[in-house]
C-alpha cells in the first residue's frame, strides 16, 4: 500500500516534531527545520504537510494557551501519533537495512 | 496600551473570509508571529509579506467549504426528502388534491400570461436592424385643448428629414390604407396594404421570394404582394413583370414576398410604392398631403447609426417643429423618436398602423393575475401550516438525529416544490382547455398564437417553482424553528399562535379577494348592460346596417327595396353609438366661434327609420345625389350652443361648414331631440346630421322584420353578390353592432367573472381544507358535548363561529375598497354610468357567503353528527 510509506519531507517534519517534544508548532517547526538542516522551508509547505499528516493519522494536534504575542490567539501544538512512530521507526528500520547491505567501498572517497 | 502593532485589519478580514473556521486561528496566529518578526524590517515591508501570505494561503484545503458544497447533504437527503414527502402527501389525498388542485388552476393562468407576454414581446425581434430602427411619433395638441398621441407622423417630416438632414443610415416613408380591387384574368381579389418607400426591404427584414428587394418600390404603380396573394391570382408561378388592373389604374407586379409573421407590428397583404401615392397628390394645389398638419395616415421609420441614441434627431425634430408651429397658432405638433422595439407591448397611441397592446394592459391583466396566485399560495401555507402538527414529530426526529434548521427548511421547501411541479402539469392541461377562451377575449384575435415553444418549458418551470417556494417559505419557517425538546415533551403544548392568527389573516385576505372581484365583475356586468339598453333618442331595433364598400347606393338601396322582409331603406356615412366619430368645424354668425360638431350624413328617410324625435322642423326636404349639401338637422345641444331661443327659431337659420376647401352653407330643417352619437360613457357634445350626396354614404340602414334572419340574410347575400362580385356581404344589426362597439366592458365583465370564479373556488378549498382540520382536531371535544346534550345545530354553530367571523371581515375590507376602486377610479371619468349601490355591492358578498357557508356546514355537519362513542370508546 502506497500510504505507508512517508515521504522525505513528511519524515523531516515528523522527525522535526518528535524533536521539539511539546514546542512544536508551524513556526517553531519551520525555524527548527532550518536551523538544523538549513533547508529554507516556507510556512505554507509546512503548513500543507502538518494539515496532510494530521487527516492521514500520523500526527495529532491540540491547541495551546492564547498568548499576547501573535495578537491573542492560539498555537496549535503537534504531537506525533502512535501511527506516526510506527511510520518513522519503519522508515528507519528500511533505511538502515538498506545501509548495512552497502560495503563501505562505495562511499570511500567521499567522506 | 499602546498601539496594537498589527498587519491592517482588512488583510484579517480577507484570511477570515475564505479560511475554515477550524485552521483560521493557528494559521492567522502564525502569520501574525511572522508579521511581528518582519515589523522590525519595517512595517511596510511587514504589511506587503502578510498580504502576500494571506493570499498565498488560499487552497484547496485551507477555504471553507461553499454553502452549495455545504448542502451536499441535501443531495444525498433527496431521495429521503421525496419519500417523506410523497407519503405525506399519499397520506393527506383530502389535503393535497386542494393544494394541487388550487394552485393548478392559479397556475394555469400564469402560465396563460407567461406565454402571451412573451409573445407580445417577441414582436418584431425577427428584423435583423431591430434596435435601430425608430420611428417617429407625433404628439397633436388642439387649440381646443385636444391632445392626441399618434403613431403616424407627416409626409412633411419625412421629406424635411430626408432632403435636408443626415444622421440617419436609412429613412422609410409609410401610408396606410392601401385598398385596391386587383384583377387579373378572371380573378379579382380585394387586397389591403400601405405604400412605402423604396427604403422599405432595407430597414425591415422582410424577404423577398421573387424580384429585387432595392428596386421593387422605386417606380410608381408597382406592386409587391405576399406569397399567399400572389397565389390567389397567379397561382405558383412567378408573377414579377406581371400587370394586374384595378379599376382604371394598373399596377405592375415587382416582388413577391413571404408572408408576414405574425409577431409584426405592420400586417399587410401588400405594398405599393410611395410615389403612387405621393403622384396623385402632387398636381392638386389644394392638397393637404405634404402639410405639415397631415399627421394621421403616415408613418416615418428611422434606421440610426450603430450605438446611437435617438437624441440628434429628436433635436432636429423639435428644431423643425419650433419653426412650423409659429406659422398657425390653432394647432401644437412635436415629433419625437421612439424605437420599434418598444411598439407592441409599449404605450398607449392613436393611428397604430397594425395591432398594439399597450403596457397598461398588460399590467392590469398581470395585477389580476397575481391575486389568483397568491390566494392559491395561501391555500397552501394555510393547510400546510394547520397540519404542521402532524408533521411535527418527523421535525423532531430529524433535529435529534442532527438536521439544522436550516436543513428542515430545505426539505420542506421541496416538498412545496414537488407540489407545485404536479401542480404544473394539471395546470398546463388546464391552460389549454382555457386557451381558446382567453384568445376569443381579446381585441384583436389573429394577433397572438398562443402557442408552446419549448423556451417556454423552463419558463414554467421556474416559475412553478418560485410558486412552490413561495407558498412552502411559511409552514417551512415555521416546522424549521420547532424545537425538538418541546415536540417531545408534549406535542400538544406547542401552541402555533403566531401561525394561527396568520392562518386567519390569509384567510381574511383570500375570501376578500374573491368578493372584490366578484363585485368587480358585477359592476362591469351590469355597466355594460346598462350600455346596450341605455335609451339613444332613437331606435336601432330589427334596424340591419349594411355596408356598402364604394358600391351605388342607389342601385343596391332599389334592389334590397324589393326583398319583402324590408320595409324601410335609409343611406348614411356612419353608425352613431358604435365608438366612430366624425367631426366637422360649424359656424354661425359670429365667425370667431367655430364650434366642433360630431357629424353624420344621411337621406331623409334616415329619421323615420331610426325614430329620431323632432322638436321642431323635420327631415330634409329631398335627397340629393351630387352636389353640395343644403340642410342640416341639428340636435338639442347644438341649438343651445348657438344660443338659439327656441328650437323653433332655430328652423331657417344658416349654418357654415367651414373646414372644408370652401366654406359651406346649410340650412337647418329640423331640431332633434339629444341623442347617443358617442359611447355613453363619453363626453357628449353637439351633434349635427347634414343632408348626405352619394359619395358621403357608406352604409344601407335597412328597417327588417323577419322570424327567420338566417334566410333573409342569404336572400340578401345573393342580390349582394348579383351587384358585387369582389367583397363579401357585409351586414350587422345595429344591436350587435352595439354590443360590439361594448366589447371591453364584456370582456372586462368576463375577465372579472372568469378571475372572480378561480378566487373563489381556490378560497373555498382552502375553507373546506381549515373546517376539516377544525372538524379532526376538535373531534373530542364535540364528542364529549354532544354526549353532554349538545344539539348539532348547536355544534354547528360552535365550528363554524370563526369561520363566519373572517367572512364578515373579508367582506368589511373588501366592499370599501371595492367600492372605491370602481367608484374613484375605473369609472370615474364615465359620463353615462350606473350608480354603485348596495345590489352591486351585497350581490357577490351573498354568493361568496353561501358558498363559504355550504362548505363549513358540509364538514361541521359530518363532524357534528358522528357517533361520540366512536371517538371516545378509548379514553
Amino acid at each position: 500500500m502506497k500510504g505507508t510509506n512517508i515521504g522525505e519531507f513528511e519524515e523531516v517534519v515528523l522527525l522535526t516534531i518528535a524533536s521539539l517534544l511539546d514546542e512544536a508548532y508551524s513556526v517553531n517547526i519551520v525555524d527548527e527545520i532550518r536551523k538544523v538542516t538549513g533547508r529554507k522551508t516556507k510556512l505554507g509547505v509546512v503548513h500543507a504537510v502538518l494539515k496532510r499528516m494530521e487527516d492521514k493519522g500520523l500526527i495529532t494536534s491540540e491547541l495551546g494557551e492564547p498568548t499576547k504575542e501573535r495578537g491573542g490567539r492560539r498555537k496549535r501544538f503537534f504531537q506525533v501519533s502512535h501511527a506516526g512512530k510506527i511510520a518513522l521507526l519503519k522508515s528507519k528500520e528500511q533505511r538502515d537495512k538498506l545501509w548495512s547491505l552497502i560495503p563501505d567501498v562505495v562511499f570511500q572517497g567521499v567522506r | 496600551m499602546s498601539k496594537r502593532n498589527g498587519p491592517p485589519e482588512w488583510m484579517d478580514r480577507i484570511i477570515q473570509l475564505y479560511c475554515r473556521s477550524d485552521l483560521l486561528e493557528d494559521l492567522q496566529g502564525d502569520l501574525h508571529e511572522y508579521y511581528d518578526r518582519n515589523y522590525k524590517k519595517g512595517k511596510r515591508r511587514a504589511d506587503l509579506i502578510y498580504f502576500l501570505d494571506v493570499l498565498k494561503f488560499c487552497r484547496l484545503y485551507t477555504i471553507k467549504k461553499p454553502k452549495i458544497l455545504g448542502q451536499m447533504t441535501f443531495l444525498n437527503l433527496i431521495g429521503n426528502y421525496f419519500k417523506t414527502s410523497a407519503r405525506s402527501l399519499v397520506r393527506n389525498r383530502l389535503f393535497s388534491s386542494i393544494n394541487i388542485v388550487g394552485l393548478a388552476i392559479s397556475m394555469s393562468i400564469g402560465i396563460l400570461m407567461i406565454t402571451y407576454i412573451s409573445e407580445l414581446l417577441s414582436f418584431d425581434t425577427f428584423h435583423k436592424k431591430g434596435d435601430r430602427i425608430y420611428r417617429i411619433q407625433t404628439t397633436y395638441q388642439n387649440q381646443g385643448g385636444n391632445s392626441f398621441d399618434l403613431a403616424s407622423t407627416s409626409v412633411f417630416i419625412g421629406k424635411k428629414l430626408q432632403e435636408e438632414y443626415t444622421g440617419y443610415d436609412e429613412i422609410l416613408l409609410m401610408r396606410r390604407n392601401f385598398r385596391e380591387d386587383l384583377t387579373k384574368g378572371e380573378n379579382t381579389i380585394a387586397i389591403v396594404g400601405h405604400y412605402a418607400s423604396e427604403a422599405f426591404f432595407d430597414v425591415f427584414s422582410f424577404d423577398l421570394k421573387y424580384g429585387n428587394p432595392a428596386t421593387a418600390l422605386t417606380e410608381p404603380f408597382s406592386l409587391v404582394l405576399t406569397e399567399k396573394t400572389a397565389a390567389k391570382l397567379f397561382q405558383d408561378s412567378n408573377p414579377v413583370g406581371e400587370i394586374v388592373t384595378a379599376g382604371d389604374k394598373s399596377y405592375t407586379i415587382t416582388g413577391v414576398m413571404e408572408e408576414v409573421p405574425k409577431n409584426s407590428h405592420i400586417q399587410f397583404e401588400a405594398l405599393t410604392s410611395f410615389i403612387t401615392a405621393e403622384n396623385r397628390y402632387k398636381d392638386n394645389e389644394n392638397t393637404t398631403f405634404f402639410n405639415w398638419s397631415s399627421v394621421w395616415q403616415n408613418y416615418v421609420y428611422l434606421v440610426l447609426p450603430d450605438g446611437e441614441g435617438p437624441e440628434k434627431i429628436n433635436a432636429i425634430l423639435n428644431q423643425v417643429a419650433d419653426v412650423e408651429n409659429t406659422r398657425t397658432d390653432r394647432y401644437t405638433i412635436n415629433h419625437q423618436l421612439g424605437s420599434m422595439l418598444d411598439i407592441i407591448p409599449g404605450d398607449e397611441l392613436s393611428n397604430q398602423i397594425g395591432p398594439s397592446m399597450s403596457w397598461l394592459a398588460i399590467s392590469q391583466l398581470v395585477f389580476l393575475t397575481m391575486f389568483v396566485i397568491v390566494s392559491a399560495c395561501f391555500n397552501y401555507t394555510n393547510l400546510s401550516i394547520a397540519r404542521s402538527l402532524r408533521r411535527a414529530k418527523e421535525v423532531g426526529v430529524r433535529k435529534v438525529v442532527g438536521a439544522t434548521r436550516r436543513q428542515v427548511f430545505t426539505q420542506f421547501v421541496f416538498e412545496a416544490m414537488i407540489v407545485s411541479v404536479v401542480s404544473l402539469f394539471l395546470a398546463y392541461a388546464l391552460f389549454i382547455l382555457i386557451r381558446p377562451g382567453f384568445k376569443g377575449l381579446m381585441d384583436d384575435r389573429e394577433m397572438v398564437t398562443m402557442s408552446f415553444q419549448w423556451i417556454y418549458a423552463i419558463y414554467f418551470l421556474l416559475f412553478a417553482l418560485t410558486i412552490g417556494f413561495i407558498a412552502g417559505v411559511l409552514p417551512s419557517t415555521i416546522l424549521s424553528k420547532l424545537k425538538a425538546i418541546s415536540i417531545f415533551r408534549d406535542a400538544s403544548s406547542i401552541k402555533l399562535l403566531k401561525g394561527l392568527s396568520l392562518r386567519k389573516i390569509l384567510i381574511v385576505v383570500q375570501f376578500a379577494i374573491s368578493i372584490f372581484l366578484i363585485i368587480g365583475s358585477t359592476i362591469a356586468y351590469r355597466q355594460y348592460k346598462f350600455a346596450l339598453e341605455f335609451d339613444l333618442g332613437f331606435e336601432t331595433e330589427n334596424v340591419l346596417n349594411l355596408s356598402l364598400q364604394d358600391n351605388e347606393s342607389k342601385v343596391l338601396m332599389s334592389e334590397m327595396a324589393q326583398l319583402p322582409e324590408v320595409s324601410k331603406i335609409s343611406r348614411s356615412a356612419m353608425i352613431p353609438n358604435t365608438g366612430e366619430v366624425w367631426a366637422e368645424e360649424f359656424k354661425f354668425k359670429d365667425p370667431l366661434d367655430s364650434v366642433r360638431v360630431y357629424v353624420n350624413y344621411s337621406d331623409k328617410s334616415y329619421f323615420d327609420l331610426h325614430q329620431y324625435e323632432f322638436v321642431a322642423g323635420g327631415t330634409f326636404p329631398y335627397d340629393l345625389e351630387e352636389g353640395d349639401a343644403k340642410f342640416v338637422v341639428i340636435d338639442e345641444l347644438l341649438r343651445k350652443r348657438f344660443n338659439f331661443e327656441t328650437p323653433q327659431s332655430a328652423i331657417g337659420e344658416v349654418l357654415t361648414i367651414t373646414d372644408r376647401l370652401e366654406d359651406q352653407k346649410v340650412e337647418v330643417v329640423g331640431v332633434v331631440n339629444e341623442f347617443q352619437y358617442v359611447k355613453i360613457h363619453n363626453e357628449p357634445r353637439p351633434c349635427a346630421i347634414i343632408q348626405g350626396v352619394s359619395d358621403n354614404y357608406q352604409f344601407l340602414n335597412l328597417l327588417v322584420k323577419t322570424d327567420d334572419p338566417v334566410a333573409m340574410m342569404d336572400k340578401m347575400e345573393g342580390v349582394w353578390s348579383g351587384i358585387d362580385k369582389v367583397h363579401t356581404f357585409e351586414a350587422e344589426f345595429y344591436d350587435a353592432q352595439i354590443q360590439d362597439a361594448y366589447d371591453q366592458q364584456a370582456t372586462l365583465f368576463k375577465i372579472f367573472g372568469f378571475l372572480a370564479a378561480l378566487a373563489i373556488s381556490i378560497a373555498s378549498m382552502g375553507l373546506l381544507g381549515m373546517a376539516v382540520f377544525t372538524a379532526e382536531t376538535r373531534l373530542k371535544e364535540i364528542s364529549v358535548r354532544k354526549v353532554l346534550g349538545a344539539s348539532i345545530q348547536n355544534l354547528m354553530f360552535i365550528l363554524s363561529k370563526g369561520f363566519i367571523v373572517m367572512l364578515l371581515i373579508a367582506a368589511g375590507v373588501a366592499i370599501p375598497l371595492a367600492y372605491l376602486f370602481f367608484n374613484e377610479m375605473v369609472m370615474a371619468d364615465f359620463v353615462n354610468r350606473i350608480t354603485i349601490g348596495p345590489l352591486e355591492l351585497l350581490s357577490g358578498v351573498f354568493l361568496v357567503f353561501a358558498i363559504g357557508f355550504l362548505t363549513i356546514s358540509w364538514q361541521t355537519g359530518k363532524a357534528a353528527r358522528t357517533n361520540p362513542a366512536e371517538n371516545l370508546r378509548n379514553e
